[in-house]
C-alpha cells in the first residue's frame, strides 16, 4: 500500500508586487510523481534549491499543491477536514535541532506532540518512553535540550514525531546543521527505526552516504525527478551524478575511477567492504 | 557577560521547592510580593529575608546563582536608589552642595533597594525551580477561571512558555553576533551611552532577523507535530495537588498574614520610630 503518493505535484512560488499582481514565478516542483510503499526506506536527494525540502512541506500539509495531487495514507492533503490526521500520519523532523524542540526538558519536548492529539496522560508516558527508546535517548529524559549536543537534539526530534505514532516519518536534511559524529549518530537512529520498527522512512538530504542503505532513491534537480531506482542503480551512473554536483560516496568514485582505468569492476559498489571485495576478486 | 541574566532559566536539582505545585509557587510570589510593599518597619523586612533565605536553602539552588540574577537590575536599582536618596524630603543628615541628603531619604532608598532585591530574588526562585512547562501549565490553571472572559489562557500560556525557553538561545546568539561584531572591528566598550547605544543597531537588527526566522520555524515545527490551539490537548504531567502543596500553602499564609501584621503593627513602627527620634535626630 502506498503510504505516500503524489500525482503531478506541481508548486509555485508566486512574488506579488504591492497590488498584488504577480510578478516573478518560481516553478519549485515541476510534475513531481513520487510513491513511498509502507515500510519502505526512501531517499531523496537534491542540490541546494533542487525542491527537495518544497516538497517534504507539501507531505505534512505545511504547503498545498499548485497543481496536482498529494496523497498522505490515502487521504488529500487539500481536504482541510483530514488536515490533523494527515499531520498525523507524516511526522516531520526539520533541519535546524533548535528551533523546532519546545520542551524545556526533554521528555516533556517528547510529549507534546501526544498532548497536541489528546492522548490519555498515562499512555503519553509509555509513548515518551518507547520513543526514547527506539533513539537511544532514554538516560537523557531529564535533561535540558540546550545541554545535549547537535545529535543527540535531532535524536530527541525524532522522538518527538515517534510519540505521534506516525505512519511514516519524513527527515528534512537532518543532518544539515550536525557534525560528522552527530551526523553518524543520527543516520544509525533513522536506519534502526526502518530496520527494527518497519518505520517507513523518508530522508531528504544532500549527504549521499547517508542513503547508500534506502530502498529506493529519487535524484531531484530543478524541481523534477531526474533519477530514481535503487541505490545501485543510482549510484552506477558517476557522470550523472557529478554533473548534478552532488558528491558521490568515496568508495563508489573510487571503484568508478578504478574501472576507467581499466579495472574489471561491477557497477554501483556502495561501501567500503564491497569495495576491498571486489579488488580481491580483480587479482 | 551578557549570560548573567538568571530569571527565567531553569535550575535542574532535587528539591522540595522543585516539587511543588508550581500554582502554589506562583500564589506564593505574588504574596511575597504583596508582603513586601506593605512593610513599614524593619521586622518585616527581616522576616521576608528570613524567609527567602529559608526557600533558597530549601531549593537547593546555590545563594550565588540567584545573586547573579541581580547583577541585570543594578542600574535600575542605582536610580531608584540616588533618587530616593536625594529627592526625599525630612530632616538634613548630609549636604553636598546644592544636593542634600535626608535620615527618611536613607530609610526610603534602603527599603527600596532591599524591596527591589528581595523582588528579584523572590521571582527568580520560581523559575529557577519550575519547567517553563510547568510554569505555563501553573499559569494555565491557575487563571483558567479567565476563559469566562473569552480570555485564551492556552495559547498565552504556551507563548510564555516558548517565550521563556528561548531566553538562553536568545542570549547565546547575541554572544555570538556580538564577537562576530567585535571580530568585524566593532566597538562597544568607548564613547558615551548615545554612541554605546548606537553601537548595539548592528548587534540587534541580526538578532531581530534571526528572531523572526526562529519564530517562523518554531511554528512550523509546532504545526507539524498538530498543535492547534490549548483546546482539546491532554497533559503529560496534569498538575494535582499534593499533601506537601496544601502545607505549602499553609506556610505561605501564615507567612504572609504574619509578616504583614507585625510588619504593618502601628506599635513595632512606633516603636521604631521612637528610637529613630531620640537616637537619631539627637
Amino acid at each position: 500500500m502506498d503510504i505516500v503518493k503524489t500525482d503531478k505535484l506541481v508548486f509555485e512560488y508566486i512574488r506579488r508586487d504591492e497590488e498584488g499582481n504577480p510578478v516573478d514565478i518560481t516553478t519549485a516542483l515541476d510534475h513531481v510523481n513520487i510513491d513511498v510503499k509502507q515500510g519502505e526506506f526512501v531517499g531523496i536527494l537534491g542540490h541546494n534549491g533542487s525542491g527537495k525540502s518544497t516538497f517534504a512541506k507539501h507531505l505534512n500539509a505545511i504547503l498545498y499543491p499548485t497543481e496536482g495531487k498529494v496523497y498522505v495514507d490515502d487521504m488529500d492533503t487539500m481536504d482541510d477536514s483530514k488536515l490533523w490526521d494527515v499531520r498525523k500520519s507524516a511526522g516531520m523532523v526539520f533541519q535546524n535541532p533548535d528551533n523546532q524542540i519546545i520542551g524545556q526538558v526533554v521528555e516533556e519536548d517528547v510529549g507534546f506532540g501526544p498532548e497536541n492529539l489528546g492522548v490519555p496522560t498515562k499512555e503519553i508516558w509509555e509513548r515518551v518512553e518507547e520513543s526514547l527508546r527506539a533513539v537511544d535517548m532514554i538516560d537523557f529524559r531529564k535533561k535540558s535540550p540546550n545541554k545535549l549536543s547537535g545529535g543527540q537534539k535531532q535524536r530527541v526530534s525524532i522522538a518527538g514525531v515517534l510519540a505521534m505514532h506516525p505512519k511514516c516519518i519524513i527527515l528534512d536534511e537532518p543532518t544539515a546543521m550536525l557534525d560528522p559524529s552527530g551526523r553518524k549518530e543520527v543516520v544509525r537512529a533513522i536506519r534502526g527505526l526502518n530496520d527494527v520498527e518497519k518505520m517507513t522512512v523518508i530522508l531528504i538530504t544532500h549527504y549521499m552516504d547517508e542513503v547508500v542503505h534506502a530502498d529506493r532513491i529519487f535524484v531531484m534537480d530543478k524541481g523534477k525527478v531526474v533519477m530514481q531506482g535503487t541505490p545501485k542503480e543510482i549510484f552506477s551512473d558517476v557522470p550523472t551524478l557529478t554533473k548534478l554536483r552532488l558528491d558521490v560516496p568515496g568508495p563508489t568514485r573510487i571503484a568508478w575511477e578504478l574501472k576507467k582505468k581499466g579495472l574489471p569492476l561491477p557497477d554501483g559498489i556502495l561501501t567500503c567492504d564491497e569495495l576491498i571485495r571486489e579488488i580481491q576478486k580483480c587479482r | 557577560m551578557i549570560r548573567d541574566i538568571t530569571i527565567g532559566q531553569y535550575y535542574q536539582t532535587e528539591s522540595v521547592i522543585h516539587r511543588l505545585d508550581p500554582r502554589v509557587k506562583l500564589l506564593g510570589t505574588l504574596l511575597f510580593i504583596i508582603a513586601l510593599f506593605n512593610y513599614k518597619n524593619p521586622v518585616g523586612y527581616a522576616l521576608g529575608i528570613i524567609f527567602l533565605f529559608a526557600v533558597i536553602k530549601l531549593s537547593h539552588v546555590p545563594v550565588k546563582f540567584i545573586t547573579k540574577g541581580l547583577k541585570g537590575i543594578f542600574i535600575i536599582m542605582l536610580m531608584t536608589v540616588l533618587i530616593n536618596l536625594f529627592l526625599t524630603p525630612g530632616n538634613t543628615a548630609i549636604t553636598l552642595g546644592k544636593l542634600t541628603i535626608t535620615y527618611e531619604g536613607i530609610a526610603t532608598a534602603f527599603s527600596m533597594m532591599l524591596r527591589l532585591m528581595l523582588l528579584i530574588m523572590g521571582s527568580s526562585i520560581v523559575t529557577l525551580t519550575t519547567t517553563p512547562n510547568n510554569l505555563t501549565d501553573g499559569l494555565e490553571k491557575g487563571l483558567g477561571f479567565l476563559k469566562i472572559f473569552k480570555v485564551p489562557v492556552g495559547d498565552v500560556a504556551m507563548m510564555m512558555s516558548i517565550a521563556l525557553r528561548f531566553i538562553p538561545i536568545l542570549l547565546e546568539e547575541t554572544d555570538r553576533i556580538m564577537k562576530a561584531q567585535l571580530a568585524r572591528g566593532a566597538d562597544f566598550e568607548s564613547g558615551n551611552l548615545i554612541k554605546k547605544a548606537k553601537s548595539l543597531v548592528p548587534v540587534l537588527v541580526p538578532l531581530f532577523v534571526s528572531a523572526f526566522r526562529r519564530a517562523g520555524d518554531l511554528a512550523m515545527a509546532m504545526e507539524a507535530r498538530c498543535y492547534r490551539g490549548g483546546d482539546g490537548r491532554t497533559k503529560m504531567k496534569p498538575l494535582i495537588y499534593k499533601k506537601r502543596d496544601a502545607f505549602g500553602y499553609l506556610v505561605l499564609f501564615s507567612f504572609a498574614g504574619i509578616s504583614i501584621f507585625l510588619g504593618r503593627w502601628h506599635i513595632i513602627t512606633e516603636f521604631f520610630n521612637s528610637l529613630y527620634v531620640n537616637y537619631i535626630l539627637k
